[in-house]
């Protein structure tokens, strides 16, 4: 299979699904003559012309808007966001309009759209840029939202994202788009919503993640088994909406330990939930209290060294893993 | 807001009171003056009145529970209202006696299901570790679990994980090798460690006493010290007593009748009473006061203690009947439900420690009886019968006797008339 950095596979998936359906477009700010502004739209505009590759008005409420009305009138659009941090300026677009249109129509309207674009710390471009909305999102019915951690699952699941008739939410990765990873260039390999995955097989501690945090998980991991003898398995969620919640039960009642790894604020977060589901699902199975690792709760730190504390990491990871285990 | 009624203060000297009986149940509407329940407090009972209209939402204290004063009964609101557990009670005497398998983390009252009045301090050889009040097994989910599968008592293992807390690692240590029971489960089975067994015997801690052993405590010490015992002993030949036992249960099998030797022993003590009624007496300091019934009780071994169920009227009833009403006061004991006027009220009193393999002990006295009898077990041993040495079986009774009421002579009689009618254990059965 080729190996493709993930920026490279959210490409192909572009490529191949506005090739597939003449119906589906990508619009943003900067995505046609300056190919995105972390270029994961490069050659698009050249390949497909200006009716596929659309620039628009650095207006997020204007642009997402028309998207969702684009929807419901059987386009498929992929909405590029420069950052997923801007997603609050189109508040009532992505979340009272687009999540609540089929619920409201009585099912007769569809809102097939795809809002994509980084969402995450770590660059150091500060505490409105860095935001990291999953659970703001799936907090709403009606939605989809995906945090893919590879180039693999990246390609599969925006494709499986455009086909469907939800609007989905995918939120990608900066500091993900330079790491490569073998990908299928089957335009037909779809990786279905809804569905984790086991990164990593282990039998002592389970850590339940999803996005960057996967990998930081998998790093961690490796140095639990190297230098501690303690074998961990790595469930990445992929989907936060539909939430696989059967593979996370079937993990832990193998491991009966449990720690979540998310890049997120902690309050109310995807953790919170998981930590709910798992207790209430999975009581009789803990022989620890669930463990959590976040970001810091404080806005993004724009010291990169302190930045790179305030996130989790894979030290983090090992620390916050021997402790679940205690 | 609900009204959370607490238990008044009923008499000058009470500090807890018994909820005998709830009169009302949850859900019942109730109004002023209405009577909520029955409350027994050391000197009677009386009931409790209810001074607010609403709807009884809530019983904190379930019946025959011990409640102290000031703690919560129940509450009585607006139809549907929600009832939290009032937490944080005024800090009362009694607490509830620890059972493992429940630790209550809110206890919404200080609960007690020792009975008010002395439970009977008979065999003052059965020892029993007593969990202390209120006190948590921290223990994870997992654990708790694979405890119950694989019948390890958490109270005996020493949890590695945070604070203390037993993990998975540390029952299935504790399964494969397992140490002996803090208490044993019923009292009347001792579960030991394995022979050879590595590690302490059991964890060093010290347990505030419950209140059920500080009753215990008291009413033997106060017995033990205050009553002159004089002790008489006799041995029985239980060969006639065994074969007839072992007729009627094979007669009766099928019924599903099973006669036991302590349910003989108790009707033969009722027939031996009425042959000597002055041992169904009683000492009351200016007077002596003799019973016309014989309400023989039995001390029955708990987890945390023991008590002692009286069959009323034992002289009145079969060897059946008797053994009908002993099977069903043994387990209300060790279920704990036993209702005061159940234990309160013997004349005489039987300690049986023969299924423990206990040739013959000396009982303390249950006050205010005049005597308790201590069964001991039958044992396999050459007697002379004939004026030839043969196998025989033979079971020693022992006699512990108040001496301010009973007499050397008259226990004698008493033991001598006891031997007679278990010698010839058909008299039994007229």
């Amino acid at each position: 299979m080729p190996v493709i950095t993930y920026r490279e596979a959210i490409r192909a998936a572009l490529a191949e699904e506005i090739a597939r359906d003449e119906n589906v477009v990508l619009m943003g700010e900067e995505v046609a003559q300056f190919h995105g502004a972390y270029k994961v739209s490069e050659g698009l505009l050249e390949k497909f012309g200006p009716d596929r590759i659309v620039d628009t008005p650095i207006s997020e409420a204007g642009f997402i808007g028309m998207g969702v009305g684009a929807s419901m009138l059987g386009i498929r659009p992929v909405m590029e966001l420069m950052f997923w941090s801007f997603y609050s300026v189109a508040f009532d677009q992505i979340l009272n309009n687009a999540a609540n249109v089929r619920y409201m129509s009585g099912g007769l309207i569809n809102c097939p759209i795809v809002i994509r674009g980084p969402a995450n710390g770590g660059t150091n471009v500060g505490a409105t840029h860095s935001h990291t909305p999953e659970n703001v999102l799936a907090n709403h019915p009606g939605v989809k939202v995906i945090v893919p951690a590879t180039a693999a699952d990246a390609k599969g699941l925006l494709k499986s994202a455009i086909r469907d008739n939800d609007p989905c939410f995918f939120l990608e990765n900066t500091i993900l788009y330079g790491e490569k990873g073998e990908v299928s260039d089957d335009p037909e390999l779809l990786i279905p919503l809804g569905v984790a995955d086991v990164k990593r097989q282990g039998s002592d501690l389970t850590i339940v993640t999803y996005g960057r945090c996967v990998l930081h998980s998998l790093a961690a991991a490796a140095i639990l088994e190297k230098e501690h003898d303690i074998s961990v398995e790595v469930v990445d969620l992929r989907t936060i909406r539909p939430l696989d919640f059967d593979t996370v039960l079937a993990s832990v009642k193998k491991t009966h330990r449990v720690l979540v790894v998310e890049e997120q604020k902690p309050f109310a977060s995807v953790g919170s939930q998981l930590a709910y589901l798992i207790q209430r699902e999975a009581f009789d199975e803990l022989d620890g209290p669930i463990h959590r690792l976040a970001t810091i709760d404080a806005p993004a730190i724009y010291s990169p060294p302190v930045e790179v504390e305030q996130l989790p990491n894979p030290q983090r990871v090992l620390k916050a893993a021997l402790a679940a285990l205690a | 807001m609900a009204n959370i009624i607490e238990m008044p203060k009923l008499s000058d000297t009470m500090t807890v009171g018994t909820l005998v009986k709830w009169l009302k149940k949850e859900g019942d509407s109730v109004k002023s003056g209405d009577m909520l329940a029955e409350v027994e407090t050391d000197k009677a009972t009386m009931e409790l009145e209810c001074f607010f209209d609403g709807t009884l939402l809530k019983i904190f204290s379930p019946a025959g529970s011990q409640v102290a004063i000031g703690a919560p009964l129940c509450a009585v609101g607006k139809p549907g209202e929600v009832v939290e557990a009032p937490a944080g009670q005024p800090a009362a005497p009694a607490a509830a006696p620890a059972s493992k398998e429940e630790p209550k983390a809110p206890a919404p009252a200080p609960v007690v299901t020792a009975p008010t009045h002395a439970p009977a301090p008979v065999a003052a050889s059965v020892s029993e570790q007593s969990r202390a009040v209120g006190e948590r097994i921290k223990i994870s989910p997992l654990a708790k679990k694979l405890a119950d599968e694989k019948g390890v008592d958490p109270s005996t293992v020493t949890g590695s994980g945070p604070g203390g807390r037993i993990v998975r690692a540390d029952i299935e240590a504790a399964a494969k090798n397992p140490k002996p029971a803090a208490k044993s489960g019923g009292g009347a089975t001792f579960t030991g460690g394995a022979i050879g067994a590595k590690g302490p015997v059991q964890i060093e801690r010290a347990v505030p006493v419950s209140t059920m052993r500080g009753v215990i405590a008291k009413r033997l010490l106060e017995s033990k010290t205050t009553i002159p015992h004089f002790y008489l002993e006799i041995e029985v030949d239980a060969e006639p007593l065994l074969a007839l036992r072992e007729q009627l249960n094979k007669g009766l099998a099928d019924a599903g009748v099973k006669l036991s030797v302590n349910d003989f022993i108790l009707k033969a003590s009722a027939e031996a009473l009425r042959k000597v009624p002055d041992v169904n007496a009683s000492w009351h300091g200016t007077e002596i006061r003799y019973h016309a019934a014989a309400n023989v009780s039995f001390a029955v071994a708990l987890p945390d203690g023991l008590i002692t169920p009286v069959v009323f009227n034992a002289h009145e009833k079969s060897v059946f009947q008797i053994s009908t009403e002993a099977k069903s006061l043994g387990k209300k004991a060790k279920d704990k439900k036993l209702q005061p006027a159940e234990f309160t009220g013997g004349t005489f009193c039987v300690s049986n420690l023969g299924m423990m393999g206990i040739p013959k002990f000396l009982p303390i006295i249950n006050p205010p009886n005049a005597a308790i009898l201590g069964v001991g077990t039958t044992v396999t041993k050459p007697v002379v019968k004939n004026g030839q040495i043969v196998v025989g079986q033979t079971l020693t009774l022992t006699l512990s006797a108040d001496h301010r009421v009973v007499d050397g002579a008259v226990g004698a009689q008493f033991l001598g008339a006891l031997k007679s009618v278990l010698e010839t254990p058909a008299l039994l059965l007229v």
